[in-house]
């Protein structure tokens, strides 16, 4: 019985890492980590590029948030480990950025949009 | 013959770790829970800069100070720095301490590297250079911007051929000074904090057992801050920089 426990405890519990047994078993190798670097340099130079296009004009703007969004991905879900982390530390990240959305657009609205 | 009661393996592997009631290490929750907070303290500077953007009446505007070039070299500096943090992780990981160190201290140099290039920003913002030929700005005053135009129509009186004169740009000036230095300076604030975290982290891995491949908690806490002041850049710089020079917007 209380071996059993302890079994359950092991799967249960965090290690040092912080994080839920088993989930650092597919962390990404070396190169892995180099691709992503490059990735992420390849589409900020996209980024610098496409500001010089003027003829985009507001088309700059969805374009720009793809590749920023792609570029945070890119370092949350591979560098921060969120992919391979426990899914709490993921939901609660995500949750931030969606209310720092939301405090994004309630400011815009209150400020610009509606000139309070 | 009694052997000494020793401890079961299983016991040990409890013992290293932590029993929580969500089954996670709880400072890392709480780093989690600090870098969604700091989301949103970050979405309220950027939205502050955003509303502000363009209702500044007088002094230097985005276009006339930034350098992209320049700012694009310190965006790669940070993106490296990254690079390295999670390289330091891994080798920590695998178990390479001294890989560890030379990455974490790669981290170190770029992070301080982003903040020279910071510092060098700020200063030539503050002491901005203006230089405009009077005969120049006569044939063709459509080439200056805004900014520039107010200076010549004050400076380029009857007699003078060149004007050059200290227009510096600080929080003071208007509200893109205001906001821009809020946000990128709390955001340089940040990078301070991490380089300074990564370089108490380096030393202490030079204390025996004190950094190990089972104890990489505090770096895997400093990793994430790092990897985080990187994404809010990943934000800042078109926001901020590539938007605020971005000339294909109908005016």
């Amino acid at each position: 019985m209380a071996t059993e426990q302890m079994t359950d405890d092991h799967t249960l519990a965090a290690g040092p890492n912080g994080a839920a047994e088993g989930s650092h078993s597919e962390h990404p190798t070396p190169l892995t980590y180099f691709k992503v670097a490059m990735t992420l340099v390849v589409l900020t130079i996209l980024e610098v590029v496409l500001f010089l296009i003027d003829a985009l004009s507001y088309g700059i703007i969805p374009v720009i948030a793809i590749l920023s969004i792609a570029k945070f991905a890119l370092v949350g879900l591979f560098y921060m480990h969120l992919r391979f982390d426990h899914r709490l530390f993921y939901t609660m990240f995500v949750v931030g950025l969606f209310l720092a959305l939301g405090v994004v657009f309630a400011i815009m609205g209150l400020f610009s949009w509606f000139d309070v | 013959m009694a052997q000494a009661p020793t401890t079961p393996p299983a016991v040990v592997h409890q013992e290293e770790h932590e029993k929580t009631t969500t089954g996670l290490n709880h400072k890392k929750l709480l780093m989690w829970a600090f870098l969604a907070s700091d989301c949103m303290f970050f979405g309220t500077l950027i939205a502050t800069y955003l509303v502000y953007k363009g209702k500044s009446k007088v002094g230097a505007l985005p276009e006339d100070v930034f350098s992209i070039p320049v700012t694009s070299v310190s965006t790669f500096v940070l993106l490296m720095s990254s690079m390295s943090m999670v390289l330091a992780y891994a080798a920590l990981r695998r178990g390479s301490l001294k890989g560890f160190r030379i990455w974490l201290l790669s981290t170190i140099l770029l992070g301080s590297t982003f903040l020279g290039f910071q510092v060098f920003e700020f200063y030539e913002f503050v002491n901005h250079e203006v230089t405009i030929d009077c005969h120049e700005f006569a044939a063709n005053p459509d080439g200056f911007s805004p900014f520039e135009a107010g200076i010549a129509g004050d400076e380029c009186t009857e007699g003078v051929d060149e004007y050059e004169g200290t227009h510096g740009l600080t929080p003071r000036t208007n509200l893109f000074g205001t906001t821009f230095f809020t946000l990128t300076g709390l955001h340089g604030t940040h990078v301070t904090i991490g380089v300074i975290w990564l370089l108490g982290l380096f030393f202490y891995s030079f204390k025996k057992g004190a950094v190990t491949p089972a104890r990489h908690l505090d770096t895997d806490l400093a990793a994430l801050y790092w990897h985080f002041v990187d994404v809010v850049w990943i934000i800042i710089f078109p926001v901020v920089y590539l938007f605020g020079v971005f000339e294909g917007f109908p005016t």
